[in-house]
């Protein structure tokens, strides 16, 4: 079966600016694929380009086996997009905005069916310009559902929503891959990359830094635990000796805090308080959590996503 | 969710919802329907009550052609604050109706003549002091000529019989440069117009949906301006209805064609909003609304007679105030039309979707 989407050697430049630098992909069919990434690191370039929205200056993008060059009128049919900071027509009702998206297609949804699929069915006569963000947000993958498309790009769905309104999208991106359907979706929120997807690509700088399913790359790290702390001022440690404490995989420092990569707490946590003990430092912050995705991204670049 | 439907009526057509769209947002704006409906009505009211005329720097006389239509002319030329041109019965009526000239001055014998004018208006009754005078100076102080007044109070002469034709032609195009352009803008600011890029929808549809919303609503804009002025006014139609609507049309969609084009390019309102006022600001002066066109100088005259807002401007006073069939209009309409495929096509290149 050929791939959804295929990237190979993807390349766009602003000016000066380097957006996307020889970037490769692939998304099979039926698969959730998240590009996660901060702000800046060519996630939405990327996912544009795909939409046939920019003109990459290199490399080859074939989309449902066809190219925009050639193939454009036939791709809009078929895709669904969702873009970052969309504003729908404000005195338009529900019902109204959706009836004039569906008219663009050929193969489409009812409406009434769509309305319910995103809970909007006691908003149906509102006017875009009295939903709230969630609602707004969910109109917003209407919009996109009305086409019944074979592929949904999604570009930062849910930043800004409260985590009711980001669970009830998640929900919904859920129910359209269960029908088989493709997604390809563009986050820096590393908890949705690790809900809804199979794959994940991390993307700094314009390029993929690592490629996998979530669990697997947080595996990667090798630590079952990540444990933070902090230390009073003045007292300085080592990394060398810290990365070398019993169940210590790694160790680093980042705005005053110390993260450390551990296999168990039980034994890190012990052997670090003793340590600090005979340091004489006392300690102001200390917790532990199960890796995620940003600690891919730390343990990586350095960085957090969020830094941009 | 239901099986695919692939059915589609006339109903369903995109050019419909997307006229629909422009339709819906533009109603459920209270300001913008004061400002198409509303607003033109008072400043026709206000204008042709207080505003009664203004007197040009140089009195605009006809001179009925005839054996001593030369002399008089001569004669008449002599004060260089008169302007004098020859014109033959009909001509002679009808410039003075549209008030091309302010007064016609009939000779009948070498020493009589007859003015005809509208004494209500101040140019009118200014200029025929002016020829009196440089008709007696032509024969020497003491040598009186009877100057005999008819006067014209025929509708039509009126200082609101001449405005309000104007009104509807600056009406069309500002609710059409405007409403057009600033609905383009907006859309593009929000990035709706990139959303809309993303799905099949056919480019020219989007464009020609405000052209075809502009004709629902500039039938209202045009009743209600021209329905005020005869039963306030009087202000005649004496043209044909039919002829009247397709001229409407024409001026409507032409406009709405040069809002599109205005706004092809701008990111943003108030980069819109220079581009329209440069455009439009020209034609406010000089397409002879308020004023006839004719006050200005001639070197002028071929750049003012292209303008869309001129072209309307005599096409509707032509045909509201003499009457004139859509074949004797001939070449405003063409001008408009070349105006409106020209800005339409030129929109479509230029427009910047996202």
């Amino acid at each position: 079966m050929p791939p959804a989407l295929s990237i190979h050697g993807l390349r766009k430049t602003y000016g000066p600016v380097v957006a996307v630098e020889q970037l490769d992909l692939e998304v099979g069919e039926g698969e959730c694929f998240g590009l996660l990434g901060p702000n800046g690191a060519g996630k939405t370039t990327t996912i544009e380009i795909c939409e046939g929205l920019i003109r990459p200056d290199a490399g080859e993008v074939v989309v449902l086996g066809r190219r925009w060059d050639r193939d454009e009128r036939e791709l809009r049919e078929r895709l669904g997009v969702s873009l970052q900071e969309t504003q729908l027509a404000e005195k338009l009702t529900v019902q109204e905005t959706l009836e004039l998206f569906r008219s663009f297609y050929r193969r489409r949804q009812p409406v009434d069916d769509v309305i319910d699929a995103v809970q909007l069915g006691e908003k149906r006569r509102a006017r875009v310009g009295h939903l709230s963000g969630g609602q707004k947000q969910r109109l917003a993958l209407a919009c996109a559902l009305v086409g019944d498309p074979d592929l949904f790009f999604l570009d930062e769905p849910t930043t800004g929503l409260d985590p009711q309104s980001r669970r009830q999208l998640w929900d919904m991106i859920d129910s359209f891959q269960e029908r088989g359907r493709t997604v390809v979706i563009t986050t820096h929120y590393m908890e949705e990359a690790e809900r809804l997807c199979d794959r994940v690509a991390i993307v700094d700088h314009g390029r993929v830094i690592a490629l996998g399913r979530p669990r697997a790359l947080i595996a990667s790290l090798g630590a079952q635990h990540v444990v933070e702390f902090a230390v009073a001022d003045a007292i300085s440690l080592e990394a060398v000796t810290l990365s070398s404490l019993p169940g210590v995989l790694g160790a680093r420092s980042e705005d005053g805090r110390w993260l450390l990569q551990a296999a168990e707490v039980h034994t890190a946590v012990p052997a670090l308080l003793d340590h600090l003990a005979r340091r004489g430092a006392a300690l102001t912050e200390l917790r532990t959590h199960t890796p995620t995705l940003e600690d891919v991204f730390v343990a990586l670049t350095g960085r957090h996503l969020r830094d941009g | 969710m239901g099986e695919p439907s692939v059915r589609r009526s006339w109903r369903e057509h995109p050019l419909l919802h997307l006229t629909l769209c422009r339709y819906r947002e533009f109603v459920r704006e209270p300001e913008a329907l004061f400002w198409t409906f509303v607003f033109p009505v008072l400043l026709a009211a206000g204008l042709g009550l207080a505003f009664r005329s203004k007197p040009p720097d140089v009195s605009r006389v006809g001179v009925l052609a005839g054996p001593l239509g030369e002399t008089t002319a001569g004669a008449l030329r002599a004060d260089r604050g008169l302007d004098v041109r020859l014109y033959d019965d009909s001509a002679g009526g009808a410039a003075l109706r549209t008030g091309r000239i302010a007064v016609l001055v009939v000779p009948v014998t070498a020493d009589s003549v007859i003015y005809r004018f509208d004494e209500s208006r101040e140019e009118a009754r200014v200029a025929r002091l002016l020829a009196d005078d440089a008709l007696e100076r032509a024969r020497g102080r003491g040598e009186m000529v009877i100057g005999t007044d008819q006067l014209v109070r025929e509708r039509g002469s009126r200082y609101i019989d001449f405005l309000l034709p104007g009104l509807l032609a600056m009406n069309l195009m500002g609710t059409g440069v405007w409403g057009t352009g600033f609905a383009v803008v907006d859309q593009r600011r929000k990035r709706l117009l990139k959303r809309l890029v993303a799905t099949p929808m056919v480019r020219g549809h989007y464009l020609a949906s405000f052209l075809f919303s502009r004709l629902g609503l500039l039938v209202l804009e045009v009743g209600v301006l021209v329905g005020f002025g005869a039963l306030v006014f009087g202000v005649p139609v004496r043209g044909s209805i039919g002829a009247l609507v397709l001229l409407s049309v024409l001026a409507g969609v032409m406009f709405g064609g040069l809002g599109l084009l205005l706004a092809a390019r701008p990111r943003t309102i108030e980069g819109a909003s220079g581009m329209m006022n440069l455009a439009l600001l020209p034609m406010w002066v000089l397409s002879g609304v308020f004023f006839s066109s004719a006050n200005f100088p001639d070197f002028l005259q071929p750049f003012i007679q292209a303008l869309p807002l001129t072209a309307s401007v005599d096409a509707f006073r032509a045909h509201m105030l003499e009457g004139a069939s859509l074949a004797m209009l001939g070449p405003e309409v063409v001008l408009m039309l070349a105006w409106t495929v020209g800005s339409f096509g030129l929109a479509l290149r230029l427009f910047r979707w996202q």
